[in-house]
């Protein structure tokens, strides 16, 4: 079916700039990839012959693999690339790689670095697309996508939901991506941490902030429990790990105040006894795992309406 | 300039003259399933289907294809519209089934096309026939229907369009 509204970006760098209107197509595009791990043959030619990198320069199992799927699934050819494993580790510069590998015909960039605003600083010097693969503590659109995505499937719309995102806002992008996706979704956003965890500015946002998870767990729809970064944290910023898991853990005990269908969320990789209880994780509310299916489902509409938006501006 | 090809009452005789030929082709083991093509194929499919379960008083598998994916175009587009993917929904394995594939409109023959490939990436049919309630010609492809509605002459600058009830409010077929 062609439509009216038009896809624009041959760049996603994050959620803040995207309108309502633009979350809802990115989602409505990744349902009709829903079925395709269903299938026999789990691929469409969509982007055959495209290339897409993986320039990875942090650490990432799901967010990666979940790219590399993405683009398998829609035949385009994948490079992945590794801080580890190449140049940088002789001083090549991000904009001289990044180059190089353009000068090898990549068509998508999908970059993670530890720098907030390097997928930017990228569509400034490059051709290719750039997708936001995660950025410093800036954002993580298909994180939040996935999420918004993960929501709606359960809840049918966010309109009107209370979300709660618990634990280390200061150094998450997700929390940041999340607030935007939800609010421009319609949903209500509580968020929830220990003061030293919470950036000073973030109710600027639009966020309710509290610093007490028994205060506000009965209010939630949704709740989504961050990990607690311990390789970003450089000083103390708690006084134990008990302790916060006493405070802002999610306990079967807290369960049990919350309501009947709140949805339990959680961007992975997660520290099981810290900021969820095993039992809740792998219980029946969560959804932890529909996120990392529909995580392929929603890289592959964000690859596809890219390549799309390309294709139509050159 | 729009001219009118078929009214209401044409387009069900050309279904239903469809419908003798395709009722007599059918299979009798239970094999026989029903796949439109998403929009307008997607309604004619479900008229059809359900004509044909009136008809036998057996029920009928249907489902859905959205070809979008398959598109041969996407890399060049033409005009202002954007393809817009939706999900597939054939709830049923396609393996060793007798597939009727149904379309609005017979012209190049792509969107056939990239059907026949969509359907094959979900399984292995045993055959697959098409039914277009108009076929209009300036075929690119050497793709031809098996059931045809009505046959149209239509210049080459102009197209045909099917409006159906089901979705636009009116049913009717018009060279525009």
């Amino acid at each position: 079916m062609d439509t009216e509204f038009q896809w624009r970006h041959k760049h996603l760098i994050g959620l803040a700039e995207l309108s309502r209107q633009e979350i809802e197509f990115i989602l409505d595009t990744a349902k009709g990839f829903e079925e395709f791990s269903t299938r026999s043959v789990k691929k469409a030619p969509t982007l055959r012959g495209k290339v897409v990198v993986n320039m990875f320069f942090e650490d990432s199992t799901r967010t990666r693999n979940s790219f590399t799927l993405a683009a398998n699934r829609l035949s385009a050819d994948v490079i992945e690339f590794t801080k580890t494993s190449s140049s940088v580790n002789k001083g090549e510069t991000l904009i001289d790689t990044a180059r190089n590998l353009e000068a090898m015909g990549v068509d998508i960039v999908v970059i993670r670095h530890s720098a907030g605003g390097a997928p930017k600083l990228l569509t400034r010097s490059i051709k290719a697309c750039v997708v936001n693969a995660g950025d410093g503590y800036h954002e993580h659109p298909t994180q939040a996508l996935l999420d918004a995505y993960t929501i709606r499937q359960a809840k049918g719309s966010l309109d009107g939901l209370t979300v709660g995102i618990v634990g280390d806002i200061a150094h998450s992008r997700v929390a940041r991506s999340n607030i935007y996706a939800m609010n421009k979704l319609g949903a209500k956003v509580i968020v929830v941490g220990p003061p030293t965890l919470m950036p000073a500015k973030i109710a600027q946002l639009g966020v309710r902030v509290s610093h007490n998870l028994d205060e506000v767990i009965e209010e939630l729809d949704v709740i989504n429990m961050l990990r607690i970064q311990f390789e970003r944290m450089g000083g103390n910023m708690f006084p134990s790990v008990r302790e916060y898991s006493h405070f802002f853990g999610l306990t079967l005990e807290r369960m049990k105040r919350a309501k009947k269908d709140i949805l339990v969320m959680h961007p992975g990789p997660i520290n099981r006894g810290v900021e969820i209880e095993s039992e809740v994780a792998d219980g029946p509310n969560s959804v932890i795992l529909q996120q990392v299916s529909n995580g392929v489902a929603v890289r592959m509409a964000v690859l596809f309406l890219v390549n799309q938006a390309a294709a139509v501006h050159n | 300039m729009m001219k009118k090809l078929l009214t209401a009452d044409q387009i069900e005789q050309a279904l239903n003259k469809m419908l003798l030929d395709i009722i007599k082709d059918i299979p009798q083991d239970g094999s026989f399933a029903i796949v439109g093509i998403r929009s307008r194929g997607e309604v004619l499919a479900k008229r059809l289907c359900s004509t044909i379960e009136g008809k036998t008083g057996r029920k009928v598998l249907c489902g859905t294809l959205d070809i979008t994916l398959y598109r041969d175009d996407l890399n060049a587009p033409k005009g202002k519209h954007q393809p817009r993917v939706q999900a597939t929904e054939i709830e049923f394995d396609v393996d060793d089934k007798f597939i009727l594939l149904v379309d609005d409109v017979l012209q190049t023959g792509r969107s056939v096309r990239a059907a026949l490939d969509a359907l094959t990436d979900m399984g292995r049919p045993k055959t697959i026939r098409l039914a277009v309630l108009v076929d209009r010609g300036h075929h690119e492809l050497p793709i031809h229907a098996d059931y045809v509605g009505v046959r149209a002459e239509a210049p080459a600058g102009q197209s045909v369009k099917v409006y159906l009830m089901e979705c636009d409010n009116r049913d009717e077929v018009v060279i525009e």
